[in-house]
């Protein structure tokens, strides 16, 4: 054992807004702190480039034990419903040997926690919690050490239970984690780092616990950012243009000033109504005369996919084998389709918040945000203040889905605060949450396919414009194949509205492209679309899913359309295995699809919490069913026409299916993979290929309205 | 252009002097502390802020202050008494029926009043009334399980 030392050739790379080491660990106060220094680079590139800030090895503390026995965890990531709260203290307390009630989580504070880039990407589990628990095995090896030292044993008789190590030979000599680590910072770790457990030796995790955090939340006493009290806090209103693509003229905010305890305020273009009332703040900002420039882009949720058809980008091939013009002499049937997916909001209820508190050279920040530490890197290098004087808090938030990646409410309210010395508190409106977001693309995905006369696929040709190639993959077996990305080029961005991450954003589009055309191509071969799935699968894994799917669902085989209204849709997202079948009723004179069961089957390795897992896999199914069935961005040019719930159809209570079933194959003795994201990016397709199984309609596009359902059964009877 | 509005606030009366034409939800949220209440759409749409006035779920969002004048109005604060979760509370934690919180509140408060009126509503009752409450995370299945289930324990006096 030694005291690590920094590595050089880390410590160049970083910037001037590296936290010093030793602030931090004062932040942390008393208490046993663990150093962590193995983190694979490359997991670090799945991360946005601004997000790659440092390795957090020299400082990735992640562990306090106190006296009582209570283990601090201090973690970066955030809680949105997601359930880390949950599943993040079931693997301390594995790895460590305590009781999870011992455990307190602290998440999401810049000041406190260990750094992480940000909660997205069905990351938590499958990536962060690796870190977790190889610190939590560090300390428990560096606390059976200093325990063996003072206990006068081998450090290899020492057990540990509940937090308490003892003698195995004589378990009457004993010491507890909290008596070593009083009053104590023992700053040590392993040079041979300790295996963390196995599967086998798991006790919380695996089990299915309810979310932890259901107390507070059922009570009201959950705190989200607009909730956290202030004395002396004031409403921010921000004057917002008409459309994404204009500029700013002239503007008159002299009758805003005359209301009483008005104060408007503007740094640049940004421009702020304050008051004690968010009431008096709207209706002073609702005063406020601004001309701006005409938006000349026409571009609207019409024409949309004929732009993207059609504009300039570059091109990139990918999954590129075998010989096109080969696989399409094998063929027997050539089937080509062109898919249609329109915006989607991200809508979380909770729209985003921050209310910012200046206290001198220091700003602290509470923020409805996914990336704490994104947000402290934004405000240090916009307003060049060293990233100590920053503090981003993340409370409990209500919904990110991807949307709260992106926090342009954090500047605006760090600069609206730094104007007057006042706390201020920025609540976007409903309104304001549609205008402001970062939307899941609109997308064109053109298929090209060939079938031989056994049913087997010899020819996939792929293409999909501007936007993302997540979930793009074939994942059938296909000898021909070739799949191309249409790209923006640098400074010419092609969506004419600002897009983003969203849960499991391009996945959900092109796993409706592909899997509805893999039904078209069953159907025209005659061939149940099971089976058909089966035949050109060679991955076993997702064999697997399939058939489990099936087995739970109770499937037997059928050509569609069949009329029963059953439809699967399979694929893989964040490390997961996936697929859902549902069944629907579809209302052949009103075109409603109204979904009736729905059954999600995956792999996602080690499950933490299947409780959890199940969670997220019914959040998936019926949030799915809206972007599927409902949602869809009305706008034109740059001017967002959705503005909120009354015009941008979330899904309801009504839409809910009597039952939806989860399987998660038992995959414990193999790393954890995604489970927040996976099971959504199936729905669009299923209900797809459900609609058409029920009345032989065959929808290309999203969301698959009442209308463009009857469209489709009209087309249908031909 | 104040006025001392007067009204039971859970549980206990309660006066204000304040502008009468400020939205009710803000007022419980920035006068009163009660946070619990949570804005979501400003339209009465999304059923966030869902509250009880005389046991009736309304959208304290889309209502005055003064509109409650004389009235008893309940918030998700007040459903608990003496630290005992209300059965609809606890109905929420034991099927799991939340994942970000955030629409809890609103849909607790909902459901509160449906089973005042309807203290065994059949699958089909509880979504009639909960039709208009939103939630994004998609807790729809067990928040539908927990409403029924907070009616039998209610039943049996749990």
């Amino acid at each position: 054992m030694k005291k690590r030392s920094k590595n050089p050739e880390l410590a160049t790379t970083k910037s001037r807004l590296d936290l010093k080491r030793r602030d931090f660990f004062t932040l942390l106060g008393g208490g046993v702190v663990v150093y962590l220094s193995s983190r694979n680079p490359s997991e670090l590139l799945a991360l946005p480039l601004i997000q790659r800030r440092e390795v957090p090895e020299d400082f990735n503390a992640f562990l306090t034990i106190y006296e009582d026995g209570t283990v601090i965890c201090h973690v970066g990531k955030i809680e949105m419903g997601q359930g880390p709260i949950t599943s993040l203290p079931q693997q301390v307390a594995d790895e460590l040997d305590v009781s999870i009630e011992s455990i307190k989580m602290v998440m999401g504070d810049t000041a406190t926690c260990s750094y992480d880039a940000g909660t997205w990407g069905s990351l938590t589990t499958r990536e962060y919690s690796h870190y977790l628990r190889a610190a939590c095995a560090e300390a428990r090896a560096v606390l059976i050490q200093l325990a063996a030292e003072h206990l006068k044993i081998s450090p290899d008789n020492a057990k540990v239970k509940d937090g308490v190590i003892f003698d195995a030979s004589n378990p009457e000599k004993k010491i507890s984690y909290g008596w070593l680590t009083k009053g104590e910072r023992i700053e040590r770790s392993m040079d041979e780092k300790p295996k963390v457990k196995d599967h086998t030796q798991f006790y919380y995790v695996g089990q299915s616990l309810l979310h932890a955090d259901s107390r507070l939340k059922v009570s009201g006493e959950a705190k989200y950012t607009a909730d956290i009290p202030m004395e002396g806090r004031v409403y921010a209103k921000v004057l917002r243009p008409p459309s994404h693509h204009v500029e700013l003229k002239t503007v008159d905010y002299s009758e805003a000033e005359k209301i009483t305890g008005a104060q408007v305020v503007r740094d640049g273009n940004l421009i702020a109504v304050l008051h004690k009332f968010p009431d008096v703040a709207e209706r002073a900002l609702g005063t406020i005369k601004a001309e701006y420039t005409v938006d000349e882009n026409k571009v609207d949720d019409h024409s949309i996919f004929n732009h993207l058809l059609t504009a300039t980008g570059d091109t990139r091939e990918r999954e590129k084998a075998g010989d096109l013009e080969a696989g399409e002499a094998q063929a027997d049937l050539i089937v080509e389709s062109e898919f249609h997916d329109g915006y989607k909001a991200h809508a979380p209820i909770e729209p985003h918040a921050a209310m910012a508190k200046w206290e001198g050279e220091k700003v602290t920040v509470w923020a409805s945000c996914q990336s704490p530490f994104g947000a402290q890197d934004q405000i240090a290098q916009e307003l060049e203040m060293a990233l100590e004087d920053v503090r981003v808090i993340s409370p409990f938030v209500g919904g990110g889905f991807g949307g709260k990646i992106y926090h342009p409410q954090v500047m605006e309210v760090v600069k609206i605060a730094r104007l007057v010395n006042l706390p201020v508190l920025l609540a976007y409106t409903r309104e304001e949450e549609f205008f402001m977001d970062f939307f899941r693309s609109a997308a064109v995905i053109q298929i090209r396919s060939g079938i031989t006369e056994k049913g087997l696929i010899s020819l996939w040709d792929y293409k999909h414009y501007f936007f993302e190639a997540r979930g793009s993959d074939t994942i059938y077996n296909v000898p021909n194949k070739l799949t191309t990305s249409y790209v923006a080029r640098r400074g010419s961005p092609v969506q004419p509205l600002p897009t983003g991450a969203w849960r499991a954003p391009g996945a959900n589009s092109n796993t409706f492209a592909r899997e509805s055309h893999i039904d078209i191509m069953a159907a025209k071969a005659d061939i149940d679309p099971v089976e058909f799935r089966l035949r050109n699968l060679v991955d076993e894994k997702m064999i697997a899913v399939i058939e489990a799917l099936k087995a739970k669902f109770g499937y037997t085989p059928a050509k569609g359309p069949s009329g029963r209204g059953i439809g699967m849709a399979c694929g893989t997202d964040a490390g997961t295995w996936v697929a859902v079948m549902v069944e629907v009723k579809v209302d052949i004179e009103t075109g409603n699809v109204q979904a009736i069961k729905a059954v999600v089957s995956q792999d996602m390795g080690m499950c933490v919490n299947p409780q959890g897992s199940i969670i997220q896999a019914e959040g998936c199914v019926t949030m799915g069913m809206g972007y599927a069935l409902s949602e869809d961005i009305e706008f034109k040019g740059g001017n967002v026409i959705s503005s909120n719930f009354d015009n941008y159809q979330l899904p309801l209570f009504s839409w809910t299916p009597e039952v939806i079933d989860t399987v998660i194959l038992d995959r414990m003795d193999e790393p954890p993979q995604g489970g927040g994201e996976p099971a959504i990016i199936c729905m669009g397709g299923a209900l797809a290929n459900a609609i058409f199984d029920a009345c032989g309609a065959r929808l290309y596009q999203m969301p698959m309205t009442p209308e463009r359902v009857l469209a489709g059964i009209k087309l249908a009877k031909g | 252009m104040e006025k001392l509005i007067r009204f039971n606030l859970n549980g206990k009366e309660t006066e204000v002097t304040i502008d009468p034409t400020l939205t009710l939800l803000w007022v419980l949220r920035d006068q009163f502390g009660l946070t619990g209440t949570k804005y979501g759409c400003g339209i009465g749409v999304c059923g966030a802020c869902t509250i009880l006035v005389d046991d009736n779920a309304v959208r304290s969002c889309t209502y005055q202050v003064s509109d409650v004048m004389d009235r008893k109005v309940v918030t998700i604060e007040g459903l608990a008494s003496n630290g005992e979760l209300h059965p609809v509370q606890k109905a929420f934690i034991k099927k799991d029926a939340l994942q970000c919180g955030y629409c809890t509140p609103g849909m607790i408060m909902n459901a509160t009043s449906l089973l005042l009126s309807n203290p065994e509503p059949t699958r089909q009752e509880v979504i009639d009334a909960m039709q208009e409450n939103l939630c994004r995370c998609g807790a729809h299945i067990r928040i539908i399980e927990a409403i029924q289930l907070a009616g039998q324990d209610m039943k049996k006096g749990k």
